[in-house]
């Protein structure tokens, strides 16, 4: 069924504007509901930061930066990719270290890393790009599916980064990238024993986890998650909060800056990581269905686009970096309507933020490079 | 599958069937979030909609005005003045100690206002419920809190009526102060009718009337934002404020009293006979009760704690002495009730008084005795105690229990005072339950002397004189005139003084009168400039068993051993219109210390011609 969906929207964009955007290197269907997200997204964080103009400039001078680095990178054969994977990530570990050695941060975590004074960074935002394409650099050159040895090595390649963002800590993001370097694995066709082996390990190192290596404020998390009327105060406000603002909303929503919950600001991190709830408050489920609707487009979209692909590094590159976003969708969604534990993750392109937008569309860049690069 | 060489076309594949595996798994996860949206959005729809509707609108509740205390003039006594206060919101704000140390930086915050805000923190409060950090922001401070006003979420400005007290120490035991409620206190209380309000009356009358004094709440739907900052009045019910009291307490002789008294320690209360009402109740030392109302700092409320002079308590319905020879009126009146003796005998006073069969000499305070021919009206102008020996023993604790008690010693007869001790009247029962012993017919001596057991509250003793100023007619002491404008009922009043001969009232008053009138009266310094017929006694009651404590230097021992001075009067003897008793701690001779405070008090009552209440302000 989905196979059928995706090629429907496959034959639409073939058709138009094949030679211009073939030189551009650009899929028309991916850009226009990129395009579509964005604008929507545009309206959502109006509304969502109390009109404040000013942040919804902001937010598409992010988005111009996005698409300018999406379509450069768009431009790069996924050759140079595969040729630059091992150094970029030599690069990435060590940036990662240096976070931890010299970096700066907030609220209690190091994240950053201060250039010449100038600028600041997030090494681990690399890492989301540079992971799972080390992992599948990795693999292109070996015998697929996979053997232990060579499972081995990829675990290494991945828990290496996501043990030192976890140090940071940035229990979150550590599991993300975690998740796309073994979303890679998957896609080269890691033998189901292994997976149900995998589930059976994570259950058995779950409580080792919570005794011995998490954060009291993860655990409280975690707590506050399992049961959030337990401190519907302190760390279980924003889950209450952000479900009444959903639940609210029912069928038709509120309407547009009609929210009272979160005009009223009862809703915390309103146009960052709970921007859904806002959306779902103001628009009902209609409107959320219409924006799962669009996720799922851009993500099966981005699924067909990364099997086209001319070799196994570039399917595999591409084909991690689009259900890794699907899973930010999932995270964030799922933490906000309170099925998932909150660990921050941003809505994709629609909360506000820089950072992650480029990343985001920069892993789009690499999708339509993927895509666009198969005949040469 | 064993292929040693990678398989382009394979590998190609496995990537196919991983992609549907993918695209299946990303559908299979769209629908659980579709589901769970649905449920909350449509399943549970009347839930979370009601609950988005209480999150927004908040029963606001709006603190009663408290009502006003006038004095009978008129004069201004308790009123509520508009202050404000900076609270703040622990919920609301980010990082506490940065906060703080911004608002140290902004107006300044004592040590002891952090203390109080810490400990208040740990208490358990209201969830979003202000807690108070400064109190009286001058207007400087609250320009700064507003301009800083974005770096400061949680911190909030609040205006609201202070209770404040124009008089001072003057009214302070009677009058009281509010405070802030305590958890006992909140749990006692309406909790409805108490829901906006933080201070309530705890002591005085600001206690006792507290019911009239509060109001009734009022409240405001409104609708707000998370930070509880008002949007819009939706529905609202305005508050009924307090009943306003006026008293029958008179400013001008709470001060002249406080003036006379002149940090002495000591107690006066002042009553009207024609109506029982308390014109004038004073403890001295004294305190300043609005140090009270937003919370005595440490330092203040130690210093009057640990005050040798205690000025804390409330000596006028509290302070239990010995009423001596001021019962000497009473007691001749008991005589005469019980027929033991009449105006015309005689006795001889050696200076001594012994029983039969008793080897203990009762001695008079006259060690020469007061001479051959000592009846019953020189026996009270001189307040000879020869005399009031043998007739206590003619009359006996059996009489003269029940008699005196009709005067309400032993008990609380006042009608609004609350927190009043009854101190003691003592009969055979008492002795044997808290003595032990059974009476002696010594006892009766003591007690014929109002020494022995016998205690009095100067409130008991200026009672009672009012009693006896009014022939016998009962009025309890009442502090509240007016309630709203509606006079205070006297409910309960004890049976009238009823004496078999009533001409013995006048007699008793021309007796009275002699202890100032007299040559040998004890109060005879008080006579001069008189302008009215004042009837009067005094007393002396030894100091027993005071503590002996290293921090005293000895001068201040030595003066705390001398005897208390006390002194009833009242006046115009032909229709008395105020009755007062007087008490001063170590006084030593009432007709020098207890009497004029009286004096000045009593003149300044019946000397009318300066206009009330004009040297106050409104």
């Amino acid at each position: 069924m989905a196979g059928d969906f995706i090629r429907q929207l496959d034959d639409g964009s073939m058709q138009r504007g094949r030679s211009i955007l073939q030189k551009l290197h650009i899929d028309l269907t991916m850009l226009s509901l990129l395009l579509i997200l964005c604008a929507g997204g545009l309206f959502i964080l109006y509304s969502a930061s109390g009109q404040n103009m000013g942040m919804v400039y902001r937010q598409m001078v992010y988005f111009g930066l996005g698409f300018f680095i999406m379509f450069v990178i768009a431009q790069i054969d996924p050759r140079w990719f595969q040729m630059a994977a091992p150094w970029m990530y030599v690069v990435g570990i060590t940036a990662l270290l240096l976070v931890l050695l010299i970096g700066v941060g907030a609220k209690g975590a190091q994240r950053w890393l201060s250039v010449f004074g100038m600028f600041r960074f997030q090494p681990s935002e690399i890492m989301k790009l540079v992971t799972p394409m080390m992992v599948a650099w990795y693999l292109s050159s070996r015998l697929l599916p996979p053997r232990v040895k060579v499972i081995a090595v990829v675990l290494g390649l991945v828990f290496l980064p996501a043990l030192l963002i976890f140090k940071q800590p940035d229990l979150g993001t550590a599991l993300l990238i975690a998740a796309a370097g073994l979303l890679v694995l998957l896609f080269a066709g890691l033998s189901s024993r292994w997976i149900a082996l995998a589930i059976v390990t994570i259950l058995a190192v779950a409580p080792v986890m919570w005794y011995g290596v998490m954060h009291d404020y993860q655990k409280q998390r975690v707590l506050t998650f399992l049961n959030p009327e337990s401190d519907p105060l302190g760390s279980g406000w924003n889950i209450i909060q952000s479900k009444t603002a959903i639940g609210s909303g029912g069928l038709e929503g509120k309407g547009w800056m009609q929210g009272t919950q979160s005009q009223l600001e009862f809703l915390p991190e309103r146009h960052t990581d709970f921007i859904i709830a806002v959306y779902a408050e103001e628009q009902g489920l209609i409107g959320v269905l219409i924006l799962l609707a669009l996720y799922m487009c851009i993500v099966m979209r981005g699924i067909y686009m990364a099997s086209r692909g001319r070799d196994t590094f570039a399917r595999l590159f591409a084909g991690a970096l689009i259900v890794t976003f699907f899973i930010y969708v999932f995270v964030n969604i799922g933490m906000v309507s309170g099925i998932l534990p909150v660990v921050g993750v941003p809505l994709p392109l629609i909360s506000y933020g820089g950072t992650s937008i480029v990343t985001l569309m920069a892993a789009f860049g690499v999708i339509m490079s993927v895509y666009m690069h198969r005949r040469i | 599958m064993s292929f040693d060489q990678k398989d382009a076309r394979v590998e190609k594949e496995i990537f196919a069937k991983r992609a549907y595996l993918a695209a299946l798994f990303v559908f299979v996860l769209v629908c659980v979030l579709a589901g769970r949206m649905v449920f909350l959005q449509i399943t549970q729809y009347e839930l979370y909609a009601s609950k988005s509707e209480n999150n927004r609108v908040q029963l606001k509740t709006v603190e009663p005005i408290r009502g006003l205390i006038f004095d009978r003039n008129g004069v201004l006594l308790a009123e509520n003045l508009p202050s404000h206060s900076l609270t703040l919101v622990p919920e609301r704000v980010k990082d506490m100690s940065r906060t703080l140390k911004l608002i140290n930086t902004l107006v300044g915050l004592s040590a002891e206002e952090q203390e109080n805000f810490e400990k208040k923190l740990k208490s358990y409060r209201r969830p979003y419920e202000a807690i108070p950090l400064k109190y009286r922001l001058e207007e400087e401070e609250i320009a700064k809190l507003m301009v800083n006003n974005y770096f400061l979420p949680g911190v909030q400005v609040e205006a609201e009526l202070v209770r404040h007290y124009p008089m001072g120490e003057d009214f302070a035991h009677v009058l009281g102060y509010v405070g802030q409620m305590n958890e006992t206190e909140k749990k006692r209380l309406d909790p409805i009718q108490y829901k906006a309000t933080r201070r309530i009356g705890k002591i005085g009358i600001e206690r006792y009337y507290e019911k009239e004094l509060h109001g009734q709440v009022g409240y405001q739907k409104v609708e707000t934002n998370a930070q509880g900052r008002i949007l819009k009045v939706l529905e609202k019910q305005s508050s009924i404020p307090g009943k306003n009291l006026i008293l029958n307490l008179d400013a001008r002789l709470q001060r002249t009293a406080m003036e006379e008294f002149a940090g002495r320690r000591g107690s006066l209360v002042a009553m009207d006979p024609e109506t029982g009402g308390v014109l004038a109740m004073v403890s001295s030392p004294s305190f300043d009760p609005n140090l009270f109302v937003n919370g005595i700092s440490y330092k203040d409320y130690n210093a009057l704690r640990d005050s040798l002079d205690t000025p804390l308590f409330d000596r006028a319905t509290r302070g239990q002495y010995p009423p001596g020879s001021t019962m000497k009126p009473f007691i001749g009146l008991a005589f005469l009730e019980y027929g033991v003796t009449n105006w015309q005998e005689e006795i001889k006073d050696p200076g001594w008084y012994m029983l039969e069969n008793d080897e203990r000499v009762y001695r008079d305070w006259k060690r020469t005795g007061h001479g051959e021919h000592i009846d019953l009206r020189h026996a009270i102008i001189e307040s000879c105690d020869t005399y009031f020996y043998e007739m206590s023993f003619r009359t006996g604790i059996d009489n003269l229990h029940p008699f005196l008690s009709q005067f309400g010693f032993g008990k609380n007869t006042g009608l609004d005072i609350g927190n009043a001790l009854p101190a003691l009247l003592p009969d055979r029962e008492w002795k044997k339950a808290y003595r032990g012993r059974s009476w002696y017919a010594g006892d009766t001596l003591n007690l014929g002397l109002g020494q022995g057991y016998m205690l009095a509250t100067p409130l008991q003793l200026a009672t009672a004189t009012n009693v006896y100023a009014a022939k016998g007619k009962w009025h309890r002491a009442k502090l509240v005139q007016l309630i709203d404008g509606v006079p205070l009922e006297e409910e309960d009043r004890p049976d009238d003084v009823v004496i078999k001969n009533p001409e013995n009232w006048d007699k008793m008053n021309h007796a009275m009168e002699g202890v100032i009138q007299h040559y040998l009266g004890t109060a005879k310094a008080l006579k001069h400039g008189l302008t009215y017929r004042l009837a009067a006694k005094t007393g002396t009651a030894q100091v027993v068993g005071i503590k002996q404590n290293e921090e005293y230097d000895s001068e201040a021992l030595l003066e705390r051993q001398r005897d208390h001075a006390l002194f009833v009067s009242f006046a115009p003897v032909e229709a008395p219109k105020i009755a007062v008793a007087t008490v001063v701690e170590n006084g030593e001779s009432a007709g020098k210390t207890a009497g004029p405070i009286s004096r000045k008090v009593i003149d300044r009552y019946l000397n009318d011609d300066e206009p009330k209440g004009i040297a106050y302000e409104f």
